[in-house]
């Protein structure tokens, strides 16, 4: 545990939609190459949280923010930052499969058309590499030229992971991946998510305590106060924050008495 | 053990849900459908009795070489290639514009002052009589060139246009789900990119339908031609000559004394009509392709 390195610290980060407090006073660090969870009940700022951490939030809505997300060092609220440059370091994944009108291929070799130019033996290994990485070469491998949107929805999810990866992010950032998806599609991006777990940084939303024990090594409980706002009411491992939590309220919540 | 009492099973459930509806219900709701078929029916009427008049009209005189003729020579062909042209010239220089002014409203004009402007705009120039753009046209060519001539007609037909373009435009971008959008700038597209790429590309279908129906809507368009493009009775040698085209040639054949020729405002009906059909049918056939 000595040599866990953060790759993002948050310190004191408070979030607005408008005059809304969506959350307040949050200090969290998510460590590099582990999966952090974060849990907790509707409305008490996950999601939010999660698009601060690349800077997706504020192209849906009139946000502002107080306090720092620092992504390697580096403040990504710095107006040095180039957000483009931000998000390509940082994979997000959608509640709901997000593919492009397009064929399977050219969903996941999207990432890298528009970033440079790319020759095409280059790209199909991308591609190729990328898919597997997702665990749906196998499922694919014969139609990667037909539309994406043909796909069920557990494979839609794998292939927009897939299509996150072909980037090389440094993050990779869930928000409730699983939460339209049957156990089978769940257990198998959880078995993927624990493939990548050492290689890659994984935050994920989720709203399934059991699906947070199983693939966390970290935990982050998030809650609201009475003034609506969401806070941060403990971080840790996620072995302590299940059996051997410090605050009450995390004790209530992961003991399904609360939300 | 067969003794056992079986619960009982509350029969009035049952009886409920198969009893009929009560007289009132039954009277509205086969009163209403009725109704509903019968405004229906009347909607269509004006349409299936203006084909029925033009096809008993005119179909005895349609001929085959009426759409290689020339109108001196009783055929219509001058005038296809002229609406043809014209229309041509009003999309080149509509589509481009139109296309382009939808991407702003929907994608980088926002809620902002300025979106709101052009927006209002737009939608005054979609309402303007196409007589007073047929008397622009003349204003900004024939007053200067002193020429009547396709370019000018085009011209016309493509202020017609874009409104219309923009605005449709417009409406089926913001139809391309958020999430795409979201889903592209995670990746790292910029807005340039995540519109050009995969908004469009997602909205192609219904710019493509929009745009058909446009051009379908201009074909049909006389007044704005009547001074800007004129008529001519032979095939025009240039663009920058007066050029015929079907629905002036309708007004030029209503007009005539000639019964001959009066007879033939029908048969030109026929082929305009049929002209606009084929592109609504084109358009349909664009979309439903996308639906697949």
């Amino acid at each position: 545990m000595s040599n866990l390195i953060p790759a993002i610290t948050v310190k004191n980060l408070a979030f607005y939609y408008g005059t809304f407090k969506a959350l307040q006073g949050v200090s969290l660090d998510i460590y590099q190459k582990q999966v952090t969870a974060l849990i907790g009940p509707s409305g008490c700022g996950k999601s939010t949280f999660i698009k601060s951490l690349n800077r997706i939030g504020e192209l849906e809505a009139d946000v502002r923010i107080e306090g720092k997300v620092e992504f390697f060092g580096q403040n990504i609220y710095s107006s040095r930052v180039n957000t483009n440059r931000l998000r390509r370091q940082m994979g997000m994944v959608f509640q709901k499969p997000n593919l492009f009108p397009m064929s399977i291929y050219d969903n996941v070799a999207y990432g890298i058309r528009i970033a440079r130019h790319c020759p095409k033996s280059e790209l199909d290994g991308i591609v190729e590499d990328a898919i597997k990485g997702a665990a749906l070469w196998d499922e694919v491998k014969d139609k990667l030229y037909k539309s994406a949107l043909g796909l069920s929805g557990g494979q839609q999810q794998r292939l927009c992971i897939a299509r996150s990866l072909a980037v090389r992010p440094k993050v990779l950032l869930m928000d409730e991946p699983c939460s339209a998806l049957d156990p089978i599609a769940t257990m198998k991006i959880e078995e993927l998510i624990d493939s990548l777990r050492g290689e890659l940084t994984i935050a994920i939303v989720t709203h399934n305590m059991q699906q947070a024990q199983r693939v966390a090594d970290f935990t982050a409980f998030f809650s609201t106060d009475e003034s609506r706002a969401g806070q941060m009411v403990e971080f840790g491992t996620t072995d302590q924050i299940f059996n051997n939590s410090l605050d009450q309220r995390t004790r209530d919540y992961v003991s399904g008495r609360f939300g | 053990m067969s003794a056992r009492k079986r619960p009982e099973i509350d029969l009035s459930v049952a009886r409920e849900v198969c009893s009929p509806l009560s007289v009132e219900r039954f009277t509205f709701q086969y009163g209403m459908t009725a109704i509903a078929f019968f405004l229906t029916f009347l909607a269509l009427l004006p349409l299936f009795s203006l084909v029925w008049e033009i096809l008993g009209q005119g179909l005895s005189n349609l001929k085959p070489e009426m759409f290689v003729k020339q109108v001196i020579d009783f055929g219509f062909a001058n005038a296809i290639v002229g609406t043809l042209k014209m229309v041509t010239i009003g999309s080149l220089f509509s589509i481009p514009v139109g296309v382009m002014t939808g991407i702003f409203l929907s994608e980088f004009g926002g809620n902002s002052k300025i979106a709101s402007i052009v927006r209002f705009i737009t939608t005054i120039l979609a309402g303007v009589p196409s007589i007073v753009v047929g008397v622009f046209a003349y204003g900004v060519f024939i007053a200067t060139t002193k020429q009547f001539s396709a370019v000018a007609g085009g011209f016309a037909l493509g202020v017609i246009m874009l409104p219309v373009i923009a605005l449709t435009t417009e409406e089926v971008l913001k139809l391309v789900p958020n999430s795409l959008r979201l889903a592209s700038a995670a990746l790292g597209g910029n807005r340039f990119q995540t519109t050009f790429r995969v908004v469009l590309a997602a909205g192609l279908p219904g710019i493509t339908t929009a745009t058909l129906l446009a051009i379908a809507r201009a074909s049909g368009e006389t007044a704005p031609l009547i001074f800007t493009a004129l008529f001519s009775d032979f095939w025009s040698e240039s663009l920058l000559r007066p050029t015929a085209s079907l629905p002036v040639l309708i007004y030029r054949f209503y007009q005539q004394d000639d019964p001959q020729i009066f007879q033939l405002v029908w048969t030109a009906s026929i082929v305009l009509v049929g002209l606009v059909f084929l592109l609504n049918l084109l358009s349909r056939v664009i979309t439903s392709r996308k639906l697949k």
